[in-house]
């Protein structure tokens, strides 16, 4: 046993708490995640398709960029996504772990496409759209506030429940889509009110998409004003930061939950409303698409900015548009980008392990300066 | 009707008892794993690859080797998992990065990995159908006991599975055992409860945690390739597998984290999973109602133990933390 | 003679600036009790952390039995058979006595829970503890746990024994029971090292007692040939004149009347046993004591942090001349009612303050429910940031800077800066000046003189003796949740007050 030999007095290194990081530096750390990232994903693209990795690349900006077409796609994605990402963004402010977004959404979608199929015809628009608006809200509202209000009361886990309450909702809408299937029995609601049009978002200067978008665009900006201009944001933050400073401030704890859950369930049924009723058309079970998952990474790897979520959920989108291309182009699978996708989410977590850790080794004999 | 029930509902559950097992001995160590059902991708794709390859390598498949047949897949089945544990591992471990990103993460990866080499094989054959059929590895995986049939309904409802149902039963049995009977599962509870405690008391918190993290993935993962070999018969289609490593982790939250207790919960889930096939004059739409009984009762389950507070069906203490021993 | 069970020689250890231990040596024998007496953060707890392989030294060296050793890691001390009992039990809470007693020990023949109980038996009969193996943690007392703990590092084969405050939480009978196995356990011949304030305690059970005073060591002496008195000024130090500015009271009424206030934690330890006092407007309260006697569970029940199971806290209100009761009312009722309460605690990055925050928004902690809108005011709060930066000369970039980027001195500027802007009439402080530099502490002292002279009523909790007696006008003592004694900082000694801090004072007689 090494314990015999005297002179190896300390282990070889040891890892420290950082204090803090310029931000500028953390940055470039998760930039160069990015770029090792990037690297990885084209040599093994390259080892799959054999084509050279800058024409890999070249590809995937024409998978993501190529047309009109492709740009708008491109970018109503990444509104939706981003739409549930600034969803899911207060409650992981406060540190509550709602992975039930993709329940969340679909309850909102389910509530619109049953506002649209049953009173589509029967009202008029305006009073549609209410209708809509509000159950949508109601329904993400209520299917987040349900393990909210059990995480204030008993503290139960919120991680688990939340993601139970997913496949619920999944559940429930298979059953709507059985019960209003056209044709009857057919498991598939079609397109809704296709011939009328009734509560579909109307297509601004041609644009089909160009609404939903801006919708967004407001939605970010008024998330980034809740969230960093509002009394109810600042409670957000002193309850994710420190529960002890928040009783010591007065805050009521629970309340602060229950409303943020609200808040981020209400939004969710917002990006139902926009899938049924400005994209899709139509209500299946896949109507979240994972988005509900993959959100949480944007919001977690955008440290909660609405702004930077942006940047990640363009990321994470031409990604997914450029490695679908990828594999059109080299007839690979359609999956491969799920593939790209998690590679570079891997090494974005890792490197904040960088930004948060200094690694200390014998020689500098500087003791952890923070030892509590 | 009663016996061919409780066979699909075994049949069903033994995934589901794969990956909750795995997810049982992961989350011990205080790792929550949400990247369980991108795993039991990565298990099932891993082993139909393996022999998918030695199928070919085959001159005719009369010339297949049963015991190669099995071996073959089950080893690369495992090799895969271990390895997608490792990332895990590595990533929440070693780094300490986030469990619930990392595991989503995880789950991403490994849904596209089966989903992309699956439907890269499926290309690969030129198959009419959107899967790849491996019915002679399948076969050998099916093998049952010869005498399972003439013992009646005792021999249909114990005795009419394969070997890796049984293999399911015992790695629960055995898990059940390791955690509650044996110092190791002293430890590794220890860890999961208490690292700072653990690692006072001498115990390696970190070694503990990644062979907890890649057992319970090697286990986990042979779920996958259950599914595929004994459950599809060795057909694998893209999405196939679906939400099971969901409900796979529901379910042990339905177990309160003891394994033995998720033998019986598997069969349960297996069986709410399929009771619409049962009950007759059902519609389609309220067949879609029944399949969220197993989310329902793991919701119910969750809310009776935490309103309980009683201290042994807890999660463990320090669950989704990841452990840095200068930040007590 | 036999060598030393234990030996250290110049030990140094520090954290960053801070030295908690310079060039401390120490001897423990075979057969021998061993006390280490100390005030908070004399270094104490740290010294026996690089004995127990939990902090490891940066010079010096460790014998055992005459050999220089290297203790790494808990297991390492295993090895060479040091068991030490934590202040905070490490035991795993769901897990029986049994479990946690063989928890991390390799022992011989396999694991075998039911023969482990028999061995637990036979050592609790050895030396007469009463323990349970099956009981479960949980549903243990303090004394079972600590009971546990001490068998855990028997269990072991543990002969050099380490308890750090072991009867801190014990009442006077569970102590007597628990000297009288240390007692046998010295008979066995095993060295033990108790760490403790209590000064009957030291002169009862130890045989020799080494005083640490703020990281360095002072000396040892035998207790055969030493006195309370001899200890006492070991262990404080000469008195030290600070040239601290004080004030005469002027106009004082009271403000604040605390009376017969009762307190229990959650595991049903009286941590606040039947407290009564006033604090008056213009006057500064010391209140001194080993840390942990309840100092904090006081400041928390009058801020409206901590649930009473009896007693009133009552508020003359200068401008209503109404009384209030504040006990059970949360910090925003407190504040309704008018009470102008500042609290400046002693956790200040994980309670007064949010460590992510920048100064502004920390500013508004306080504040940023003032008014009808909706919408966070910002004006002020930087206001008053530029303000405090300026008048208490924080070293900071900008007031847009985390606070946890600042250093220790900055990051309490800030707090008590925001407390003191509120206005308050009754201003809390607890240990306003640790880990602060010289100036950073006379600012500190200057601040709330300047608060005293204004009339506000202050309560200020401090460790360092030589400090509540120059600034404070009456220092209130307290120990095991009770007030042992209140003195009148002019007149008062050092050695009187820490007589009372050890419970070796009037306390007893007052029992």
């Amino acid at each position: 046993m090494s314990k015999k030999t005297t002179n190896v007095r300390e282990p070889l290194f040891h890892i420290v708490k950082r204090g803090s990081m310029v931000w500028w530096r953390s940055w470039l750390v998760r930039l160069l995640a990015v770029l090792a990232a990037l690297v990885v994903c084209a040599l093994i693209t390259v080892g799959l398709t054999g084509e050279n990795p800058l024409g890999v690349y070249v590809t995937m900006f024409d998978g993501a960029f190529g047309t009109k077409r492709r740009i708008w796609g491109m970018l109503q994605n990444v509104a939706m996504l981003l739409c549930v990402a600034l969803a899911v963004t207060p409650a992981f402010k406060m540190k509550f772990w709602n992975i039930g977004a993709e329940g969340q959404v679909l309850i909102g979608g389910l509530a619109t496409a049953a506002c649209m199929i049953l009173f589509g015809d029967k009202v008029p628009t305006v009073a549609l759209f209410a209708m809509m608006i509000v159950a949508s809200i109601v329904g993400g509202a209520l299917w987040a506030v349900i393990p909210a209000y059990f995480r204030a009361k008993w503290n139960t886990n919120e991680t688990l429940f939340t993601l139970m309450m997913n496949y619920i909702a999944i559940q429930l809408v298979s059953y709507f889509t059985y019960l209003w299937s056209v044709p009857k029995g057919s498991g598939q609601i079609g397109v809704i009110n296709g011939t009328t049009k009734a509560g579909w978002l109307p297509a601004l200067f041609g644009h089909p998409y160009l609404l939903n978008i801006l919708i967004v665009v407001a939605l970010t900006i008024l998330m980034y004003i809740y969230l960093n201009y509002t009394k109810h944001g600042y409670e957000i933050e002193v309850v994710g930061e420190s529960e002890n400073t928040a009783r010591y401030i007065g805050v009521n704890i629970k309340k602060v939950i229950i409303r943020t859950m609200i808040i981020s369930g209400g939004l969710c049924g917002i990006s139902g409303l926009l899938l049924v009723s400005g994209t899709d058309h139509t209500l299946t079970r896949d109507l979240a698409a994972g988005r509900g998952f993959t959100a949480i990474m944007v919001s977690w790897l955008a440290k909660f900015n609405p702004f930077y979520m942006v940047l990640t959920s363009f990321l994470i989108v031409f990604l997914q548009k450029g490695a679908v291309e990828i594999s059109t182009i080299y007839s690979l699978n359609a999956s491969f980008a799920d593939i790209l996708t998690g590679i570079i989410i891997f090494f974005i977590i890792g490197s904040e392990f960088f930004v948060n850790y200094s690694i200390k080794f014998r020689e500098t004999k500087k003791e952890a300066a923070k030892s509590c | 009707m009663l016996i061919a029930f409780i066979q699909r509902a075994v049949v069903q559950g033994i995934p589901l008892l794969f990956g909750s097992t795995g997810e049982i001995i992961t989350e011990k160590s205080g790792n929550l794993n949400l990247g369980i059902p991108g795993i039991m991708y990565v298990g099932g794709i891993c082993g139909v690859i393996g022999s998918f390859l030695y199928e070919r390598s085959l001159p005719g498949l009369d010339a297949m080797n049963p015991f190669l047949a099995v071996l073959i897949p089950l080893l690369c089945c495992m090799a895969g998992s271990l390895l997608v544990g490792l990332i895990y591992g590595f990533l929440t471990i070693t780094l300490r990065a986030n469990q619930n990103v990392t595991g989503l993460a995880l789950t991403t990866f490994g849904v596209g990995f089966g989903n992309f080499f699956g439907g890269s094989l499926i290309k690969l054959v030129q198959s009419d159908m959107p899967s790849i059929a491996l019915t002679a590895t399948s076969n050998c995986f099916r093998t049952k006991l010869p005498f399972a049939d003439s013992l009646g309904w005792f021999g249909q409802v114990f005795l009419s599975y394969s070997f890796l149902a049984y293999t399911a039963i015992i790695l629960a049995l055995a898990a059940s055992f390791v955690l509650n009977r044996t110092r190791v599962g002293l430890q590794l509870r220890a860890v999961g409860e208490s690292p700072t405690t653990a690692d006072a008391a001498g115990i390696n918190v970190n070694t503990y945690k990644y062979a907890a993290t890649c057992i319970g993935s090697v286990v986990a993962g042979l779920g996958g390739l259950y599914y595929v070999m004994d459950y599809a018969n060795g057909v694998w289609s893209n999405d196939g597998f679906g939400d099971r490593g969901w409900l796979a982790i529901a379910l042990v939250i339905f177990a309160v984290w003891k394994p033995n207790m998720s033998i019986l919960g598997s069969i349960l889930f297996g069986g709410l999973f399929i009771v619409h096939n049962y009950i007759p004059n059902l519609s389609v739409g309220t067949q879609e109602l029944f399949k969220m009984l197993p989310y329902v009762v793991t919701i119910l389950v969750l809310l009776v133990v935490s309103m309980r507070k009683k201290r042994e069906s807890q999660p463990p203490a320090s669950l989704g933390l990841s452990y840095f021993r200068e930040e007590r | 003679m036999a060598a030393a069970a234990i030996e250290l020689k110049n030990i140094t250890k520090t954290f960053g600036n801070i030295v908690a231990n310079k060039d401390v040596n120490l001897t423990v024998n075979r057969g021998e009790i061993l006390s280490i007496l100390g005030e908070n953060g004399s270094g104490k707890t740290t010294l026996m952390n690089m004995i127990s392989g939990i902090y490891f030294p940066d010079h010096g060296s460790i014998y055992i039995d005459g050999r220089e050793v290297v203790i790494r890691s808990p297991r390492d001390a295993f090895q060479y058979k040091i068991g030490m009992i934590h202040q905070h039990f490490k035991l795993v809470d769901v897990f029986s006595a049994a479990e946690n007693i063989v928890l991390g020990f390799q022992e011989e023949g396999g694991f075998n829970i039911k023969r482990s109980a028999e061995r637990i038996a036979k050592i609790s009969s050895q030396y007469g503890f009463e323990i349970d193996p099956g009981k479960k943690i949980y549903e243990m007392s303090i004394s079972e746990k600590q009971t546990v703990e001490i068998v855990k590092v028997l269990y072991r084969g543990a002969d050099i024994l380490i308890l750090d405050e072991p009867t801190a939480v014990l009442t006077p009978q569970e102590t007597q029971k628990l000297f009288a196995i240390l007692r046998r356990m010295r008979d066995d011949g095993k060295a033990i090292i108790i760490i403790t304030h209590k000064m009957h305690e030291v002169l009862t059970l130890s045989d020799r007692v080494s005083v640490l005073r703020k990281g360095e060591y002072v000396g040892t002496v035998s207790t055969a040939q030493t006195s309370e008195a001899e200890l006492t000024e070991m262990m404080v130090g000469k008195k030290i004149s600070l040239n601290i500015h004080r004030s005469e009271p002027k106009d004082s009424v009271d403000r604040l009347e605390v009376s017969h206030i009762n307190c229990v934690s959650r595991d049903g330890v009286k941590l606040l046993n039947d407290i009564s006092f006033r604090v008056r407007s213009g006057e500064i309260l010391g209140i001194a004591g080993i840390a942990g006697s309840g100092q904090r569970e006081l400041l928390e029940a009058i801020a409206g942090l901590q649930h009473l199971q009896s007693g009133e806290i009552r508020y003359h209100n200068p401008k209503t001349g109404q009384i209030d009761n504040l006990r059970d009312k949360t910090p925003l009722q407190i504040r309704d009612l008018g009470v102008r309460l500042s609290f400046v605690p002693e956790d200040r990055l994980g309670m007064g303050l949010v460590g992510n925050m920048n100064i502004v928004d920390n500013m508004m902690l306080r504040s940023y429910r003032k008014g009808k809108s909706f919408f966070l005011e910002r004006k002020a709060p930087k206001d008053l940031a530029e303000r405090i930066i300026e008048e208490l000369e924080v070293a900071t970039p900008d007031a847009n800077t985390p606070v946890r980027r600042l250093s220790g001195g900055n990051v309490q500027k800030v707090l008590v800066g925001r407390e003191i802007a509120a206005a308050p009439t009754v201003l809390m402080v607890a240990y306003p000046v640790r880990g602060l530099d010289i100036n950073s502490s006379y600012m500190i002292y200057n601040l709330l003189n300047e608060q005293k002279e204004k009339g506000v009523a202050i309560i200020f909790v401090g460790e360092d003796l030589d400090v509540l007696m120059e600034l404070c006008d009456r220092v209130m003592v307290i120990g095991s949740g009770r007030i042992t004694g209140t003195v009148d900082a002019r007149q008062a000694t050092k050695e009187q007050i820490g007589r009372l801090m050890t419970g070796s004072g009037r306390g007893d007689e007052n029992e």
